[in-house]
């Protein structure tokens, strides 16, 4: 049996408030407050803060890989920075054993006017790295940078994929027992994602500790044997990655698949035109019944037209997590109520989108009713709340995040053209 | 049966909240000697890169202001040197001096100069004014040269008493890291410090004699000067260099006393400070 090498009692950590928004405090504010306080009654202590941690007691086990989820203000990187030692903890204790390292500190101590090859020892010294190690390491990392022609150039002269590459490669090469990685996720570019995500599984593989901090839940649940929910600074659950992300999906987000307005009176709209029902659901499926980035879906809308002779069409934009518009859709020529009037009545409009189209994530769709195939009589923003669910099996390897807004699977052929190292048999020749 | 080589047991680290009063843990910092040696490395490389005149700049501010003061207060003011020509007496005031001004304006300054580094990774805060400090020694170095090229020049040969003088500089640096361990201690929590530090400065070039002799003083008063640390300073430069002012007693002894307290109240207020930089910075 081994020992954990984190383990923390009941660990807390509290805020006076304000102490987080008033950062750059003046000796003006606290003679101010001071006389306040000598006049006044005293404030309670306790009353007046935030528990940005509380009673968390976690034993992570020497191999471990254990990621942290939770929303924003959840106290993961309050926790890191207690056990990282950044902060000190308000209440209870905790014990780590080994050395830590952290890709959350790429790029920490360095400095522009010096160059590279200075500023790997001296970003190497900060992060804890004894000055023989660095002698011993430094061809390493520099090699794994790319930046040996430039190592005598001070780093503001480097362009920021370098910059970054010299920060990371010194990060890399501390050699840690444990590593602290917190959303690197969401520094750099997908190649430099890859290139840290690879890092922490090396690390992983060779029996080091690591804890993870992401919102990429696809990555945690792929990268990591355990997870700990943080909700409100507190430990809501921990288990195996899969059911405790799904538990926090659950919460963290909250779908609206289905809308039913029965009384023409409150339904929302206005004298035109009243919604009455909408939807989306997976074809063949109920509305809540999970859509997975494979999953051809339906979007289902209902609405009473109180006037009778216009010529009525329906707009559906969809936006990814980000806000970003996927597309506006409607229906067009050849479809049989193409602008013709509209008598009054409940109408029903279903719109099919494939699978294999849309990236996973959050999505939002929007409605707008639209007279004369120009102007919109009546737009519903957020009618409909949605998660497109990631497909593990079909990500080869990755577990970063997929970019792109849209997520299509492309015809690919891939043959071999040439042997060894010579030049290509022949070129194929263009069409005349 | 295999022999299981097994490894040294790894450092384990207690991380709990700290109470009250108390010093910082001074071997820990030992234990990161490197890092501060870096630190200063970078403050010294740093300091001068991409000016056009360099490390000329430790000499040209004691010789600028040797010449202000020889003007005004050597000539027109006529204020006494001991006996010594006014521009020498005033060299070996202004070297110590400014290596103890520097030092508390670069410490002062530096942990909020070092934010990313204070919010981002552990290491003892305390290398952080500590380098501000020791790298003002090299600064120091210059400017000693040219005081030593002055001394040439005045044809003044220092007796024995200078070997004394590393023990003033020391004192000159205690002060110096004194001060700046309360000054960047307040000024995580108030930016304040930032305009107070060059005030201060000037305050104390003024209560210091570094323009006039203190043998304007009589005693009593005289050791009563010693409460400025700087006096003994630089009393004791010219003391051990030229031959006037006041050696060890009274003054001196007053302003080492002084300088340790201020050493010791700013490692405690440093300590107690810096639980909360993370959270301040």
């Amino acid at each position: 049996m081994t020992s954990p090498v984190i383990r923390t009692d009941r660990l807390g950590k509290h805020y006076r408030l304000g102490e987080i928004q008033r950062r750059q405090d003046t000796l003006r504010d606290a003679l101010s407050r001071g006389a306040r306080r000598l006049v006044g009654r005293r404030r309670q202590k306790e009353a007046a803060g935030l528990w940005a941690l509380r009673d968390v007691s976690l034993a992570v086990e020497q191999g471990e890989v254990l990621g942290l989820i939770g929303g924003n203000g959840a106290g993961k990187s309050t926790l890191l920075k207690i056990l990282s030692r950044i902060t000190e903890p308000t209440e209870g204790e905790a014990w780590v054993q080994g050395r830590v390292g952290s890709l959350l500190e790429v790029g920490t101590g360095f400095h522009s006017e010096l160059t590279g090859r200075e500023n790997v020892y001296l970003s190497g010294a900060i992060l804890g790295m004894r000055r023989a190690e660095i002698d011993r390491k430094f061809d390493e990392i520099a090699a794994f940078a790319g930046v040996e022609a430039h190592l005598d150039t001070p780093v503001k002269r480097y362009s920021s994929g370098q910059y970054l590459r010299l920060a990371f490669a010194v990060a890399a090469h501390l050699e840690p027992e444990i590593l602290f990685v917190d959303e690197v996720l969401a520094v750099g570019d997908a190649a430099f994602q890859r290139k840290c995500l690879g890092k922490m599984g090396d690390v992983a593989r060779q029996g080091r500790t690591v804890l993870f901090v992401s919102h990429n839940l696809v990555a945690v649940e792929g990268l990591c044997d355990r997870v700990v929910w943080l909700r409100d600074g507190r430990i809501a659950e921990e288990g195996s990655p899969g059911p405790v992300i799904a538990r926090y999906l659950a919460e963290a987000f909250a779908p609206v698949a289905l809308q039913v307005w029965d009384d023409p009176a409150t339904a929302p709209g206005n004298d035109r035109v009243r919604l009455r029902r909408a939807a989306v659901r997976p074809e063949g499926g109920l509305p809540g019944d999970p859509i997975d980035v494979r999953t051809p879906f339906v979007f289902e809308v209902e609405y009473w037209n109180f006037q009778p002779g216009t010529r009525l069409s329906v707009a559906l934009q969809l936006y990814e997590e980000g806000g970003v518009l996927l597309f506006n859709a409607g229906p067009l020529q050849g479809s049989p109520w193409y602008d013709r009037p509209f008598p009054a009545g409940l109408f029903r409009d279903v719109c099919r989108v494939p699978g294999d189209l849309l990236n996973n994530g959050i999505h939002r769709a929007e409605l707008l009713i639209v007279e004369d195939q120009t102007r919109a009589i009546y737009r519903h923003p957020e009618l409909l709340v949605f998660e497109v669910r990631d497909s593990v099996e079909l990500r080869g390897g990755w577990f970063g995040t997929w970019t792109g807004v849209t997520r299509p699977i492309l015809a690919w052929e891939t043959e071999q053209v040439g042997v060894g190292a010579e030049r290509p048999l022949e070129p194929v020749e263009a069409r005349p | 049966m295999a022999i299981v080589d097994s490894p040294a047991p790894e450092a384990v680290t207690w991380i709990r909240p700290s109470r009250g009063w108390g010093l910082p843990d001074l071997g820990e910092l030992w234990r990161y000697r490197e890092l501060i040696y870096f630190l200063i490395w970078r403050d010294v490389k740093v300091r001068y890169k991409q000016t056009a005149l360099g490390a000329a700049w430790a000499v040209i501010q004691p010789l600028a202001t040797m010449g202000v003061f020889s003007v005004f207060f050597g000539n027109l003011a006529g204020v006494p040197s001991d006996g010594v020509e006014y521009p020498l007496f005033a060299l070996a005031a202004l070297v110590p001096w400014t290596f103890f001004s520097q030092g508390l304006i670069q410490s002062s300054n530096s942990l909020v100069g070092s934010q990313n580094l204070v919010s981002k990774v552990y290491f003892p805060r305390l290398a952080i004014p500590l380098a501000a400090v020791l790298a003002g020694l090299v600064d120091f170095l210059v400017a000693f040269a040219l005081l030593l090229g002055a001394l040439a020049f005045y044809r003044v040969v220092p007796d024995g008493r200078v070997v004394w003088l590393p023990l003033f500089l020391l004192l000159a640096l205690v002060t110096s890291l004194g001060v700046g361990l309360w000054l960047s201690a307040w000024s995580v929590r108030y930016r304040d410090v930032r305009y107070l530090v060059p005030f201060l400065a000037q305050l104390w070039l003024l209560a210091t004699p570094v323009a006039y002799p203190a043998s304007l003083l009589s005693e009593p008063w005289r050791t009563v000067y010693g409460i400025n640390p700087m006096a003994g300073v630089v009393e004791g430069f010219r003391w051990a260099l030229l031959g006037t002012g006041t050696g060890p007693g009274p003054l001196v002894l007053v302003s080492a006393g002084v300088a340790l307290v201020l050493l010791v109240s700013g490692l405690a207020v440093f300590r107690r400070q810096e639980r909360t930089f993370a959270d301040l910075i």
